[in-house]
């Protein structure tokens, strides 16, 4: 056998039918493998949307994603993507292509580092240098990238490697002395945590991503209906708690809704599950839930007071520990109703006052209105991937998910780009699901040329271009703390979407009023194409925040509420009631 | 808690090509700070040890200790209590010395430090020592006024004591 068809048996043997690839000139070996193979590959027309694609693959499926591209530029290019599937713990696999053995370390054509580049921005990776490893290395490769706190593997692929002839021996084991991932939680950790939850009278959830990859969901409804405990969610964690659910507050942090903000701020005990506590979730560290005990769930154990002190942390899989947790605080709990009661009230009094206002009549068409009109769209396991910046938030703090695996953007990385090659990994993946990208015209235009893709292959995702003609979230910020000046955000008045996607074949609308993006948007999944719907929306539009730096209960900007309530918010804000005494 | 300690870490990693440049990576990335770091095999085939001189608080250590687990090709890690551990260097250090007085004292010294003469040429002496740091840098005070030539030194590793892992 050779190298190149070892590496498609044994992507096949891990379950793989498909694959987004470029080709280059030391990856010929392989591609010529591929041709007498039943491996499906989608040619992107650029590496950076095979590994988002292969990233949003991976996120709607929880099957591990695969890209592929060639040495020097390929590899380079694959890089951002790699390192958006990093920081959101996605499981990817890229396999670049390498010069020749030989030439390695002479500055050969197309030869970069490959190994050193992605070794920060990978969970592990690997370099092939006999055909013989190859099998194991896959084998490895996917067991790393699945299993414990997930992610991405790369792996180095000399092109005299591909091509070397050996004798495949099936009988090859996994040997990773270093690699143990810790599964199930404490025991004795598991009923401290049980007792401290029960003996507080304001508890919060914080759920992260870790829910959705260790697939929780179930486990966290049930844990927050035994505790009556409210949940709020990072931006990674959308999608893990039904958010029209009465105990939902809606995502946390820098750009999260008001009632999570706050009530975080009040509660006396956090249970936080598979979340790291980034800087735009938390805040100014030294405020966040500052009169809380915080109970720590986590998969790995590096993220335990790595940004936030922990009072008790319970290192293991998010699905086995809410488990323990529950059947303990079950047990513990018999012939004691709790005394959460009061605050569940309080919770739903204060959400009565904060529901952000979704309906405006205005033309140029207001991001709310317009999400409105998307929500009413589709189904809710209908995907929506985002881009990164205005689109991605206002999507996050207004879009209502209620199932995992449906709300997909680039949470840590922060990529622009990301949204619309995601959605077409994700479309692949679960063909049967409608799958809406919601850009912003900057990101969009970033990856624009897989438009080709799309039509090619005839992947029906339906992209909105929430098109203000600003890099917004840039804007925002220039407006708020840059005293309006406005330095190289406007992105000026070209292209024009609706032509642009013409131009590759695919249907391009235009949505300029309320009402048109419901309509719209539902003759594109009904047609069946891959469509662009530009949607001009109003450039001044601004997302209340949270200053860097500042504490998360310090929002600024008009918090708009679907309807007014008489009287103030019922908010007690606790330390600052403290400081008056 | 926020008390600066230096930490004497040591990691079993696997022999492999590329697991310093993970490790020393991953310090500078996370911007821990890293004194020293040795590296040799072990007892183990294939494996390697790491001894890691750091400088940090408690938090910070933690972090390198988890860090470092993290990382696949590391399979073991320890911090090295100062208590119940023996470090050692080794350093050679190259002296000028012409005139018969100068050399006798030099010997003289290497002796005292239980050092050894491992190199004479027209114009040097070399001399080996291995200690612990404070005894190798309190020779190289003394000879310094014969003029050291050059100075080539290990850096620190370490084992606990007795049974301890």
């Amino acid at each position: 056998m050779k190298g190149s068809e070892a590496i498609i048996k044994s992507l096949k043997d891990q379950g793989v039918d498909i694959v987004f690839g470029y080709p280059g000139g030391v990856l010929l070996p392989l591609y010529d493998a591929l041709y007498d193979s039943d491996l499906e590959h989608i040619l992107v027309r650029h590496e950076q949307c095979a590994a988002h694609a292969a990233d949003g693959y991976a996120r709607a499926s929880g099957k591990v994603g695969v890209c592929i591209g060639t040495s020097g530029p390929g590899a380079t290019n694959l890089v951002t993507g790699i390192a958006t599937a990093h920081m959101d713990s996605s499981p990817i696999l890229a396999i670049a292509g390498q010069v020749g053995t030989a030439l390695i370390g002479r500055d050969a054509f197309q030869e970069v580092d490959t190994l050193g580049l992605t070794m920060p921005i990978t969970k592990h990776n690997f370099q092939a240098m006999q055909a013989d490893e190859i099998a194991g290395m896959i084998k490895s490769a996917f067991y790393i990238a699945s299993t414990g706190r997930q992610g991405p593997v790369a792996i180095d692929l000399p092109k005299d490697v591909q091509e070397q002839e050996f004798e495949y021996k099936a009988d090859f084991q996994i040997d990773l002395p270093g690699y143990k991932p810790t599964r199930k939680g404490h025991p004795g950790q598991i009923k401290k945590a049980s007792n401290l939850i029960l003996k507080s009278k304001k508890p919060v959830i914080l759920a992260g991503g870790g829910v959705i990859l260790s697939e929780s969901s179930d486990e966290l409804l049930e844990l927050s209906k035994l505790i009556k405990a409210p949940v709020t969610t990072t931006l990674m964690g959308k999608g893990s708690f039904p958010e029209d659910d009465p105990l939902s507050l809606g995502m946390l942090g820098m750009h999260g809704r008001k009632v999570a903000n706050l009530v975080v701020d009040e509660c006396d005990c956090l249970i936080v599950i598979g979340c790291r506590f980034s800087d735009r979730t938390t805040g100014k560290v030294d405020e966040f839930a500052s009169n809380a005990k915080i109970i720590h769930i986590d998969v790995d154990p590096a993220e335990i007071g790595k940004n936030v002190d922990i009072d008790i942390p319970i290192v293991g899989d998010a699905k086995i520990v809410l488990t323990s947790l529950i059947k303990t605080i079950g047990k513990l709990k018999e012939g004691n109703p709790g005394s959460t009661k009061e605050w569940a009230d309080y919770i739903s009094d204060f959400k009565i006052n904060c529901i952000p206002r979704l309906s405006f009549e205005d033309v140029p068409l207001k991001p709310q209105q317009v999400i409105k009109e998307i929500r009413d769209s589709i189904d809710y396991d209908a995907i929506v991937t985002t881009d990164v910046g205005q689109n991605q938030m206002w999507m996050a703090h207004y879009f209502t998910s209620k199932i995992p695996r449906t709300f997909l953007s680039s949470g840590g990385l922060g990529t622009m780009g990301f949204g619309f090659p995601a959605a077409m990994g994700a479309k692949v993946a679960l063909p049967e699901n409608d799958v809406v990208a919601v850009c912003g015209d900057g990101g969009f235009l970033m990856v624009c040329q897989d438009l080709a893709t799309v039509r090619e292959y005839d992947i029906p995702v339906v992209v909105c271009v929430l098109n203000n003609r600003y890099l917004g979230m840039v804007a925002q910020w220039q407006k708020l703390f840059y005293d309006e000046r406005m330095s190289h955000t406007h992105l000026g008045e070209v292209p024009d979407f609706v032509k642009l996607a013409e131009a590759f074949g695919v249907r391009g609308e235009r949505v300029e009023k309320p009402g048109e993006m419901k309509e719209t948007l539902q003759s594109a999944l009904k047609s069946g194409e891959p469509t662009l719907i530009d949607v001009i929306i109003d450039p001044d539009e601004i997302l209340p925040m949270v200053p860097p730096g500042c504490g998360i209960t310090e929002i600024i900007g008009e918090y708009k509420v679907e309807r007014e309530v008489p009287g103030e918010i019922p908010y007690r804000a606790p330390h600052k009631e403290k400081e008056g005494e | 808690m926020d008390e600066q300690r230096t930490h004497v870490i040591s990691a079993l990693v696997l022999h492999k090509p590329g697991v310093l440049q993970r490790v020393a990576g991953l310090f500078t990335r996370r911007g821990f700070n890293i004194e020293n770091i040795t590296v040799g095999t072990s007892e183990q085939e294939n494996m390697a040890r790491m001894t890691i001189i750091s400088k940090g608080d408690e938090k910070v250590l933690e972090q390198i200790i988890k860090q470092l687990n993290k990382l696949i090709d590391v399979v073991k890690v320890r911090d090295l209590d100062p208590e119940n551990t023996v470090k050692r260097e080794l350093c050679l250090i190259k002296i000028h010395a012409t005139s018969e007085k100068k050399r006798s004292e030099v010997i003289q010294y290497a002796n005292i430090f239980r050092g050894r003469i491992i190199d004479v040429g027209p114009e040097t002496l070399t001399v080996e020592i291995t200690g612990s740091p404070g005894k190798i840098e309190a020779l190289i005070d003394l000879l310094r006024v014969f003029g050291i030539k050059q100075i080539a030194r290990t850096g620190p590793t370490a084992i606990s004591r007795g049974t301890l892992d």
